[in-house]
């Protein structure tokens, strides 16, 4: 029986593949043709979503962006057996975007039926954890140490020495918790990888909890992403059947459960100690480090906080070997990184690549431009904390430390694309607004700076008192960056301070006449 | 003149660990305890690191950021609240790039907040101010036109985030503008007193303290201890006798005169007029703690409806004649003499008080054995604690609770039983819901589900809610289920226990009949939660039992008292931190009041007053011959007035109308005395059958000490002159001497000198010694002389531990379709006693008047809804009160307080009372409960005396010219 992948992943549904889907089912039915549907994940091409393929003998055919208008003529094209088409891309695995990416943690992601544990297996899932069932602790971790993966949540910590601090740490109980809570403007690679590839974050978290000693984990997923919630309790219920979770994990005598828990829609539980309190049922509000959360986390115990990415990095880690992973990458940024290209571009979507490709190479090499055809005009990279990168820094390699050095990170990964029509001063505005909204609201700086970041960023663009206000501005932007208790605060002057040095032209424009009655 | 006494906040608790750590501050080495923040090592050395919301009674928050340090060889600014020592680092707190820092925090702090400091009630004493000035800011350049919570009016419309003052509360004002969201509040309200009533809401800029829903303070779960009021750096919570009176100018460390915790007090004063009371960081029994009731209840001291002249009457139906303090103790002290010539030596005695000092109390026991030259004298103690008295002498050799407070932060299960310590003990309560917090075990044993069984952050594991009256029963089940799983701690039973009364109460309480499925029919409680809380209390390390009034105030309170120190020498529950029995006392000084020889047949120390030997001591130092005889009770005083025999009374502030139990035999009995005698600060209900009145003293007023619960022997010191123009002491001195026994003494440290003298567990006891060390848990002499936390550390007191056979036998107060429910009485936080003291407060706002709380169920069948009127009627007696539907009441108890007069909880309660000391069974009465919607009879009459019997007749008037 033919398959035809039509992905449930959220980007695709939000361009109604659910709807084709059905179209292909009536139309399959119409035609008395028998056709399986499977709901893959997407591929990350997110410009041809929902992108429909057909197994075909020579491979897997694409076909994007499919709208349920299209499948008729899709049949009519014979698309099942890989038939012509104008929306027909040949074989997927032979799309350029795709082609030259190095997927290891995006390895089966869009291709595997995301919750079929016989798909994953057959793509080399599980054999991670297999291999670190055998292991001991101690060299589970230093296989992580070794492979050089750092945390992919955007501080870029090295994992081995977290996880070797919760494996030393002595307690009654330890925790693997697993910050889903991705609210980093253009980003979706953790969502992307929960909905199409689950069982890739649970081996991974696995494998963390036998490392360390932690019997339980937690996934703290943030509500606006119900597909990967449903994805992911699905998922972890058919690892526990089938005793990929639970009390003595595949017959061993490791055991390790999992739960999914929700977040209620703060930025800031995206701040591993917020996410902490969140977790434990408070609201969310930064803690102050020390303790750090490996020594004293979730309830007071011992805890693994890592990002999806760097979970999900671990199992190829265990099973490849720490040399495979660190053969990727330059410097101290090793193995692969999952970017994420957004905004004003042209070819929006996931790019898994080594560290050491330049921002001009995702953003011209694969986004193809700006979507609107204009000149780039700035790359805010790593979030809305990110900083601003001007045109003349794209030649830039993504490396922690070089992008560290240009006052600049590389954070979660995120890639927001601007044209030469922006206004820098009012990016430099949302910055602050920004963090004014989503402060927890704990410290001075954050909490009363970044209001009167608003307001003195205001003052600047109507012209009034200039130059003292900028002073006032770099000021306040140094007492938040160094006074402040977590990186929300700490780090909202980023893309302020970027804004202010690599355009401050926008800063100097005579103030917009109000129209005239 | 005393200066103002200003503790030193370190910003951070202190570090308990052993190991020390050398660091360098500023260039100082300096050696403090693992764990300890860089902030309270530099306080250690005299820095003071800018802060805000640091302060040292609770956990470090980091949220200010004025406490940013420099380590070298670290990159960053960490904050010193929050970061630990560690060997070796060197520390800079001041550098140009901190001060930057530094004032660029405080220029965001002042743009959101108002400029009014010369008008503020905080002038003075604002650390938002100090740090201000701390830093160095000269300029706000954001200016004050931005988003605020300061004006009612943003660009001229509605500031959406300004909030007006919060008044609701009488005691405090909250007003958010003024706040700076440190958050001191809520931690306080979380992590000192636990109540969770406070929290931050919303986000970012519009975060802001709410009271529980967002609510005025009054209508939230707020129970106004004052803990956040008192942490508040700003005048965001303020005292309203601040914003009243002003900043206070000097302090007089004393104690609290309301519960047996005995808490230490600033009386903040300007002149000798109270501004405030604040709860004392080094007082060791609440260290810096407080409740609503000492830290604001205090203003009852200048109540209008205080007495201030002594008044004679000839019969209790005439009005009041204010006379002077000769004349009224000459007149005291003809009568009582009159008395004794006529009727015998016997015909006379005295109450001492719980509420007085040490000193008063054994100056007017000393008086009726050496003026009165008999032993009729008793305390109130009588009627709440006499049990705990008895039983622990017996079994462990002496008659107080075991340990300290600070031991339940070593507790690791606790027991509850008869006690409500939220309601009854808050400061103590706050102490053992921290230790519950942290992890420790609960088991409560109580008819209700008192707030403890259940509140934030605290579940007990086992509630058994027993029927009123079956303690012992209870208490001998969790002894079976020890003795027959093989629970005993038989090393610790060898060694420090009498093996032959080990032996015979092993084989009582082994058998069947005390097992808890035997005893489940009697007790109402499950066997299978009997037999798991006793696993729990047996095998969890150390067990703390904690007990209050629900345990002595019964027919079996002895035998209780005695099962429960059974209990706990079985399973090795005494003599360490963590564990013990441990009596929360009702009121300040019952401890004290019965330390101080105040029982018939005791003299100081708990000493037998038929034993030669002691009687020869006092009657050498006294210069007077002692009657061995011990003399009369208090229910043997009322007995023997009614029949005739009894015929003068020295009460010593003590309501007995109202606080003791039948009403009506009381009154009987007070009517039929020839001569009553009230010392006492208000009119109160016993003084209507007085003929003499002696004006009392306040506690603040007192030159004495009290003895709390935990055996702490507190200085109560005099922050004004009596206000009636004489000690307490030396009224009773005066009468004394006018009988014919000279007693003269110039302080209360000469008291206490005497008493020290007579009594060796107070032998190394001086007022000298307590105003050095504080305060000391007696025994205190050569081999303590710091005093003892602990008691029976290696060995009881009386040297071998005892077991006592501790057979069930029920109260002959039953039940039956006439008096179907029981009553059981307690009380409520905000008032306390029979409440004299808080009815003249503003604690009034919390419980106005008594009600009757009764399960849904009965009232539903007696059709009663919630706040209707009911009758509450036993077989002596009636009132009427309004009802209240509680859930937490069992189905067949009800519950009400005795804090309102005009309620005449006591006109209920029967003259059952311990077989062993005659302490009232106040909490077992088969009443019923009917709808009603008149007074009681009583109530008519008791309205007709509060109008006839309290009258002061005026002066003559002048006559206008």
């Amino acid at each position: 029986m033919t398959r035809v992948f039509v992905p449930n992943d959220a980007a695709a549904l939000s361009m109604g593949a659910d709807k084709v889907a059905f179209a292909i089912k009536a139309e399959a039915d119409r035609r008395n043709l028998k056709l399986e549907i499977i709901r893959n994940g997407s591929r990350g091409l997110l410009w041809l979503e929902p992108l429909v393929e057909v197994a075909t003998a020579k491979g897997r055919i694409a076909y994007g962006p499919v709208a349920a208008k299209d499948v008729a003529s899709l049949f009519d094209a014979d698309f099942i057996k890989g038939g012509k088409h104008r929306l027909c891309h040949g074989l997927t695995e032979e799309i350029d975007y795709l082609k030259r990416q190095e997927r290891l943690t995006f390895a089966r992601c869009g291709i595997t039926d995301p919750l079929s544990i016989d798909d994953y297996v057959a793509h080399g899932g599980f054999a991670g954890l297999t291999a670190a069932l055998k292991k001991s602790g101690a060299d589970i971790v230093k296989d992580v140490t070794d492979s050089g993966l750092r945390g992919r949540g955007g501080a870029g910590f090295p994992t081995g020495i977290k996880w070797k601090t919760v494996l030393d740490a002595r307690a009654d109980q330890k925790y693997v918790c697993c910050n889903a809570d991705e609210g980093d403007s253009g980003t979706f690679a953790d969502r992307m990888l929960m909905e199409g590839d689950p069982f890739t974050l649970i081996e991974g978290m696995t494998i963390a909890g036998i490392a360390t000693g932690a019997t339980k984990g937690l996934i703290y997923i943030r509500s606006e992403y119900p597909q990967a919630i449903a994805k992911m309790k699905q998922a972890i219920a058919k690892a526990t059947a089938s005793r990929w979770l639970g009390d003595n994990v595949q017959g061993s005598d490791k055991s390790f459960t999992l739960v999914v828990r929700t977040g209620a829609g703060a930025y800031i539980c995206g701040e591993e100690t917020s996410m902490l309190d969140s977790l434990e049922g408070k609201r969310g509000m930064v803690r102050p480090k020390p303790p750090i959360p490996a020594i004293e986390g979730l309830f007071g115990k011992p805890t693994v906080i890592n990002n999806v990415l760097s979970f999900a990095a671990v199992p190829d880690i265990l099973s490849k070997g720490a040399e495979f992973y660190r053969n990727y990458g330059m410097g101290r940024s090793r193995g692969t990184l999952p970017f994420q290209l957004a905004g004003n571009i042209k070819q929006g979507g996931l790019v898994e690549k080594a560290f050491g490709i330049t921002l001009r190479e995702l953003f011209e090499g694969f986004g193809g431009g700006t979507h609107s055809g204009r000149p780039a005009r700035a790359i805010q990279v790593g979030g809305p904390l990110g900083s601003y990168i001007p045109a003349s820094q794209f030649d830039m390699p993504m490396d922690y430390e070089t992008f560290a050095a240009n006052g600049a990170m590389v954070g979660h990964g995120g890639l927001v694309v601007f044209d030469d029509t922006v206004d820098m001063a009012r990016q430099a505005r949302f910055a602050m607004e920004f963090c004014s909204i989503e402060s927890c609201g704990k410290c001075t700086p954050c909490r009363i700076g970044a209001v009167r970041g608003v307001e003195v960023i205001d003052k600047i663009i109507a012209g009034i008192e200039r130059d003292k206000n900028l002073i006032v501005l770099d000021d306040l932007c140094q007492t938040m960056t160094d006074g402040s208790l977590c990186a929300m605060g700490g780090l909202t002057p980023m893309p302020v301070q970027s804004a202010v040095k690599h355009f401050p032209e926008d800063f100097d424009r005579p103030p917009v006449a109000k129209a005239a009655e | 003149m005393t200066t103002l006494i200003k503790e030193i906040d370190y910003g951070t608790p202190k570090s308990d660990s052993a190991k020390m750590v050398t660091l360098e501050i500023d260039g100082q080495a300096i050696s403090v305890p693992e764990g300890t923040s860089i902030m309270r090592a530099a306080m250690e050395l005299g820095t003071q690191i800018p802060k805000l919301c640091a302060t040292d009674s609770m956990k470090s928050f980091g949220s200010c950021r004025l406490c940013l340090v420099e380590i070298e060889g670290r990159k960053g600014t960490p904050a010193s609240c929050t970061t630990p020592v560690a060997a070796g680092i060197k520390v800079r707190t001041q550098t140009d790039h901190l001060a930057e820092l530094r004032r660029g925090v405080m220029e965001l702090y002042i743009s959101d907040h108002p400029l009014d400091c010369l008008t503020c009630a905080a002038n003075g004493d604002c650390e938002l101010q100090d740090m201000a000035g701390a830093v160095g800011l000269r300029e706000v350049r954001y200016g004050y036109e931005g988003d605020n919570h300061v004006f009612a009016k943003h660009n001229g419309s509605e500031n959406f985030r300004y909030k007006p003052k919060d008044e609701s509360n009488p005691y405090f004002s909250f007003d958010p503008a003024k706040c700076i969201v440190c958050s001191r509040c809520v931690r306080a309200c979380e992590e000192v007193q636990g109540t969770f009533a406070l929290t931050i809401d919303g986000r970012g800029f519009a975060s802001h303290v709410a009271a529980g829903m967002d609510e005025d303070f009054l209508e939230s779960e707020c129970v106004s201890c004052g803990a956040c009021v008192q942490a508040c750096p700003t005048a965001t919570l303020m005292d309203k006798s601040i914003i009243d009176k002003g900043q206070p100018d000097h302090s007089v460390v004393t104690t609290c005169a309301y519960c047996g915790v005995g808490c230490s007090f600033k009386a903040e004063m300007k002149g000798d007029e109270v501004v405030r009371m604040m709860p004392y960081k080094d007082g060791g029994a609440n260290e810096g703690h407080s409740c609503v009731k000492g830290r604001f209840a205090w203003g009852y001291a200048t109540h209008q409806d205080r007495m201030m002249k002594p008044m004679l009457r000839d019969k209790i139906t005439d009005p009041w004649r204010e006379v002077s303090w000769d004349e009224a103790i000459d007149f005291t002290a003809r009568r009582f003499k009159e008395i004794q010539a006529k009727h015998g030596i016997g015909s006379i005695g005295g109450i001492t008080s719980s509420r007085c000092t040490n000193e008063e109390v054994y100056v007017v026991q000393k008086m009726i054995r050496a003026a009165f030259h008999n032993n009729n004298v008793d305390t109130c103690a009588r009627v709440c604690h006499s049990p705990t008295g008895y039983g622990l002498k017996q079994t462990f050799g002496t008659s107080a609770g075991t340990q300290d407070f600070k031991s339940v932060d070593k507790a690791d299960v606790i027991i509850i039983i008869g006690a409500n310590p939220t309601d009854g003990h808050p400061v103590f309560a706050s102490r053992m819901k921290r230790r519950l917090r942290d992890g420790a075990r609960l088991i409560v044993i109580d008819p209700r589900r008192t707030d403890i069984v259940r509140s934030p952050h605290i579940e007990a594991d086992y509630h058994l809610p027993l029927l009123p009256g079956t303690n012992v029963a209870v208490i001998n089940a969790i002894a079976h289920v020890v003795v027959t799983e093989g629970l005993v701690k038989r090393d610790y039973v060898a060694e420090r226990c009498e093996p032959e009364d080990f032996a015979r109460w092993e084989k009582f309480i082994a058998e069947p009949k005390n097992s808890p499925e035997a005893l489940e029919s009697i007790t109402g409680v499950k066997a299978a939660d009997v037999r798991a809380a006793a696993r729990l209390y047996a095998s969890a390390g150390n067990g703390a039992i904690y007990y209050g009034l629900g345990v002595t105030e019964h027919s079996q309170g002895s035998t209780m008292v005695m099962a429960m120190a059974n209990l706990a020498m079985a399973t090795g529950n005494i003599g360490r931190e963590g564990v013990g029995v441990n009596p929360l006392r009702g009121q300040n000084n019952v401890q004290g009041s019965c330390d101080m020889g105040s029982f018939p047949h005791e003299l100081t120390g708990y000493r037998h007053i038929s034993d030669d030997t002691v009687r020869d001591l006092f009657e050498k130092v006294w210069s007077v011959e002692l009657d061995a005889e011990p003399g009369l009770r208090i229910p043997n005083m009322f007995s023997a007035a009614v029949e005739g025999s009894f015929k003068g009374l020295y009460v010593q502030g003590e309501d007995i109308a109202q606080s003791d139990p039948n009403t009506k035999h009381v009154n009987a009995a007070l009517e039929a005395l020839e001569f009553l005698v009230v010392q006492d600060l208000f009119l109160n209900e016993t003084a209507a059958f007085a003929h003499v009145f002696l004006p009392g003293t306040s506690f603040l007023e007192k030159d004495g000490t009290f003895t709390n619960a935990e055996r702490r022997i507190n200085r109560v010191r005099p922050v004004m002159a009596p206000k009636q123009g004489m000690q307490e002491w030396e009224a009773a001195a005066r009468i004394s001497t006018a009988m014919g026994y000279p007693m003269s003494y110039t302080s209360g440290a000469e008291i206490m000198d005497e008493i020290a003298r007579l009594t060796p567990t107070f032998a190394g006891v001086s007022f000298d010694k307590l105003d050095r060390l504080g305060s000391v848990q007696w025994p205190c002499n050569d081999a303590a002389p710091e005093g003892t936390p602990i008691m029976h550390v290696d060995k009881f007191v009386r040297g071998k531990g005892r077991f006592m056979i501790t057979e069930f036998v029920p109260t002959d107060e039953r039940t039956n379709r006439f008096f179907p429910l029981i009553l059981t009485t307690g009380r409520i936080l905000s008032q306390y006693n029979v409440g004299a003291q808080t009815r003249r407060t503003a604690n009034v706002a919390w419980h106005p008047e008594d009600v009757l709380e009764i399960h849904p169920h009965d009232a539903e069948v007696r059709g009663i809804k919630d706040g209707s009127m009911v009758s509450l009627s036993s077989r002596i007696g009636a009132t009427t009160l309004r009802a209240v539907i509680a859930d937490r009441m069992p189905q067949g108890v009800v519950y009400t307080t005795f804090h309102h007069p005009v309620t005449g909880a006591n006109v209920i309660t029967t003259e059952h009372s311990d077989w062993a000391t005659n302490c009232p069974e106040y909490k077992v009465t088969a009443v019923q409960v009917t709808p009603s919607n008149q007074p009681s009879e009583w109530q008519v009459e008791w309205e007709q005396r509060e109008n006839e019997h309290k009258r002061v007749a005026l002066k003559p008037l002048v006559a206008a010219e």
